[in-house]
């Protein structure tokens, strides 16, 4: 698989693809995207660097074990539900805040927060599983 | 009532809270916790002495709070006569029994956690007494089992202790089971919820044609926990428990919680040709049964343990036949007992703790060594041997009374008789440490720290100023209590002093003089108790294990049938399950009639159709595993351009990735497999998978083709197209609704997703360990390399419906 051509490209595409994902993650509760598939393009990502370079390379470039990643992910998504709680409203009910910084309006909302866990989750379990198949024992 | 209803619900969930920080706190301060944390129950007990003047005056109070609405489940107190006497018993007994594990596990490097335990059980057993709603009364019944386990398994490290804690589980939480299914069977006959709401209608329940079955599942909750024939011999298991539990859970309390439902229940469930045969039966098979088999025993717990199965025997017996004073009876018995063998374990405990040994036959000359336990020892027997001036006294005259007045010299009143002479003679027996001449024993004796004797001492003078004082007792407790199980208002007038010779009088002599004869020839009667016991050889303990052992039999070979252990037989039937379950209902409903939906109005619509089958194809012809695996994503990618074409950009995005990484995955796990990278399946073989293959295909398109042939109802999409944006912010409804609308839903989901990435990478990472490791009993070792194989291959199944 390590080929000069995919080795020489699989640096830039991956770093494209996990921006990418982000913007896909952010869009989403406009137009197409979201969480999940931003996660799904994210841990493609991960896993294209690793079968170019290997594992290790793919790990040291995380700074974190995926699987803490997906751990926070959840954590994440399940305080930003009690965080309703603590508004007086049903778990999980969205609180949105919308500060005008510059004189643009910017919606923030505890949906985004939810849905940045859903991305960690989806991200570090694929991440972990694919850079687990890829390891050679 | 002193205290606001809102702050007594919060307040009898004290005990847990001060659970949370017992083990904190003995560590800090060591074994004087025991003081502090009594200070809870003590508290509460004085809550509850408040509240007496106003429930013998004949209130009843009840209040609660909502729990689960949409269950209509509840979380409330019904505070009459019955649940207050029990308040009284569990936080008063309760305080001592604190103050005395402080003492009698000082220095035990679990004591934190003994005493965690132990509040919590005392938080289970309150909210149980005081339970008005019967979803909550059954939440703190089995709160009181589970509590139970921990407490008798509290020293784990031995097999008796492990199996006795697993014994009282299984009988007592299959005995809860039962319950619940009755409180469900109540809740459907009557409609009602609660306690109180069902003593407000008390005929709905025995005029009903499933009376039986409510019957016999609430005393099967009722019997097992109260530890009757035949589901007894889990409580003189439960004796292994350090002293204080057995004090208070396996005397006062928790062994009551059978009793008490029957007690609670008998104004609704009561009073029928059902209840009083059954009842007497097997209460008075249970008083015989334990006061013959504690004769046997030469250990002091062993015999207060078989004498508490024998007095719960007594009080089902009493509960079930039901006259007024038979009630009375019962319900001084109940306290009388709660009082003497709480007070009884506590003295065995300090014998215990002081000389190492609690065996009568080595044992004696304690009294001179131990006065102040000899003082709460004797106080304890007289009224467990029902002598005067104890109230345990009174309560078998009152008993005499109930039983002569139900039915003169019947059976009830000859078991009576013959098990209250025994009773005397096992109460005899328990001074015998004290007076007899002593053996050798592991420990010089002296008396035993306050925290030790304080509690026995209080208790046993309770018994007797109980007695002295019985009009007010009467009426502030018994009366109140009696009337509460017999549905309707009694006042009783007792007297501790007989005024003239009648009925119960000399049955009480007879009583007397054949509990002297049976102690005169206490050693005969064990040693024939021994010899019969061996002659037959098989009991309900025995039969335990039997039980347990077939169960253990049983769910390994039906396992062993079930779980082969080879990936194929898995993936075969769950497949064939999953046609069966697509095909069967239209082979029974028959398709609607054939109407093409959808036209193809763009001639991509044929190209990418065309690619797909294209793809399949080569799936199927292809040798080469890898090539197919390409070849399916194909498929997979043709259809992420159906939803594309057709505006689900969402769907189809997530499509495409998804074919993506399942293709790559399913790429690297054959690279970790032993498999040839040639698929050479017989062709018998082939034939089967292909013929289950196209059934389930079959299932899925006629299941769609009948879908789309029903008539839309776009209510829903109208709705989240609607308000997707004026609610939630979001011009992405599908998004709305993953992060929105149905967040609990994704968040569940997300769970999912990474518990099932935790089991596949445990199962990658364990794959080449899993070949040495043996799986299953040593028969299968052969079937151990085939079981290597599959991690990876179940990484593929699980892998594919994301």
């Amino acid at each position: 698989m390590s080929t000069l051509i995919f080795r020489t490209i699989a640096p830039y595409l991956s770093a494209l693809m996990v921006l990418f994902s982000v913007f896909v993650l952010l869009r989403g509760h406009n137009e197409p995207g979201g969480g999940f598939i931003g996660g799904l393009i994210a841990a493609s990502a991960l896993a294209i660097y690793g079968i170019a370079y290997g594992v290790d390379v793919v790990r040291r470039a995380l700074w974190v074990d995926p699987n803490a990643l997906a751990g926070f992910g959840l954590f994440m998504a399940a305080v930003d539900g009690l965080s309703a709680i603590l508004a007086g409203k049903p778990l999980l009910t969205g609180l949105w805040f919308v500060p005008v910084i510059f004189g643009v309006e910017i919606p923030l909302s505890t949906v985004l927060v939810f849905d940045v866990g859903v991305y960690f989750v989806v991200v570090g379990s694929l991440a972990s599983i694919a850079l687990a198949l890829e390891e050679s024992d | 009532m002193s205290l606001q209803p809102d702050l007594m619900l919060w307040l009898a969930l004290a005990p847990f809270v001060a659970a949370l920080f017992a083990p904190a706190l003995v560590r800090r301060i060591g074994s004087s916790a025991g003081w502090v944390l009594a200070i809870v129950p003590a508290a509460l007990f004085l809550m509850f002495v408040t509240m007496v003047p106003q429930i013998a005056a004949g209130d009843t109070v009840s209040y609660g709070v909502d729990w689960a609405p949409s269950f209509a489940v509840r979380y409330s107190h019904l505070i009459d006569g019955l649940s207050l006497t029990f308040a009284l018993l569990v936080t008063g007994i309760g305080t001592f029994i604190v103050i005395y594990a402080g003492g009698y596990l000082s220095g035990h490097h679990q004591q934190g956690r003994f005493l965690a335990f132990l509040l919590l059980f005392m938080g289970a057993m309150l909210g149980l007494v005081i339970a008005d709603d019967l979803v909550s009364m059954f939440v703190f019944y089995e709160l009181t089992s589970i509590t139970s386990f921990l407490l008798i398994g509290f020293d784990h490290t031995r097999a008796p202790a492990r199996r006795a804690a697993l014994q009282a589980l299984v009988v007592t939480g299959s005995g809860g089971l039962a319950l619940l299914a009755g409180f469900i069977l109540i809740r459907v006959v009557s409609g009602e919820t609660s306690v109180s709401e069902l003593f407000a209608s008390p005929d709905v329940l025995r005029d009903a044609a499933l009376y039986p079955a409510i019957f016999v599942l609430v005393i099967l909750g009722a019997f097992t926990k109260s530890a009757q024939v035949p589901f007894h011999s889990w409580l003189p298991n439960a004796m292994e428990a350090p002293t204080p539990v057995s004090a208070y859970l396996h005397s006062a309390t928790m062994v009551k919680a059978g009793v008490f439902v029957l007690m609670r229940f008998s104004p609704v469930l009561g009073d029928t040709a059902l209840w009083e045969t059954v009842l007497p039966l097997f209460g008075g098979a249970t008083f015989l049964t334990g006061v013959l088999l504690g004769v046997r025993q030469t250990d002091l717990k062993q015999i207060l343990a078989y004498t508490t199965v024998a007095s719960l025997g007594l009080l089902v017996m009493l509960t079930g036949v039901g006259t007024e004073y038979a009630l009375a009876g019962a319900v001084l018995y109940l306290v009388a007992h709660a009082l003497f063998k709480g007070a009884l374990f506590m003295v065995a405990g300090a014998i215990d703790h002081e000389t190492g040994t609690r065996d009568i036959t080595i044992l004696g000359g304690l009294l001179k060594s131990m006065p102040i336990t000899f003082v709460a020892a004797i106080l304890g027997c007289l009224s467990m041997a029902g002598l005067p001036p104890m109230i345990g006294f009174i309560a078998k005259e009152v008993l005499y009374d109930g039983v002569w007045e139900a039915g003169g010299v019947s059976a009830v009143t000859v078991t009576a008789l013959v098990g209250n002479a025994l009773m005397f003679a096992l109460a005899a027996a328990v001074l015998i440490p004290f007076f007899a001449k002593p053996g050798e024993l592991p420990k010089k004796p002296h008396e035993a720290p306050p925290s030790l004797w304080l509690g026995p001492i209080v208790l046993g003078v309770l018994a007797l100023v109980g007695a002295f004082m019985i009009e007010g007792t009467a009426h502030s407790l018994i009366s109140p209590m009696t009337s509460a199980i017999a549905g309707e208002a009694v006042e009783l007038h007792l007297h501790l002093w007989p005024t003239g010779l009648y009925p119960p009088v000399i049955l009480t002599m007879i009583t007397i003089a054949l509990g002297i004869v049976f102690f005169i020839f206490f050693k005969t009667l064990r040693l024939l108790m021994v010899d019969l016991l061996e002659t037959v050889g098989w009991g309900p303990d025995v039969g335990f294990d039997q039980l347990m052992r077939g169960l253990v039999k049983g769910s390994h070979a039906l396992t062993k049938r079930l779980q082969s252990g080879a990936m194929q037989q898995y993936v075969t039937l769950t497949f064939v399950i999953l046609a069966a379950v697509l095909l069967l209902p239209i082979a029974v409903d028959g398709l609607p009639d054939f109407r093409f939906v959808g036209e193809v109005d763009q001639p991509f619509d044929l190209v990418i159709l065309g690619l797909a089958v294209a793809g399949l194809w080569v799936v199927i012809i292809s040798k080469s595993r890898l090539v197919a695996i390409v070849s399916l994503g194909v498929q997979g990618v043709m259809v992420a351009l159906i939803f594309m074409l057709y505006g689900a950009p969402d769907l189809s995005f997530t499509q495409f990735m998804v074919e993506t990484l399942s293709v790559v995955i399913l790429a690297l796990v054959m690279t970790r497999l032993d498999l040839k990278t040639v698929d050479h399946r017989l062709p018998a073989d082939a034939m089967k998978d292909g013929v289950i293959a196209l059934a389930c295909g079959l299932g899925f398109a006629l299941v769609l083709y009948n879908t789309v042939q029903q008539p839309f109802d776009d209510r829903l999409s109208q709705f989240f197209l609607k308000h997707a944006y004026e609610i939630a912010h979001g011009r992405n409804v599908v998004n709305v609704i993953l992060v929105d609308y149905r967040a609990l839903d994704t968040l569940g989901e997300i769970s999912v997703v990474m518990a099932a990435g935790l089991a596949i990478l445990a199962l990658i990472r364990m794959g080449p360990r899993l070949k040495s490791a043996v799986v299953g009993p040593p028969a299968d070792r052969a079937d151990a390399t085939r079981v290597g194989a599959e991690p990876s291959a179940a990484t593929i199944a699980a892998e594919r419906p994301s």
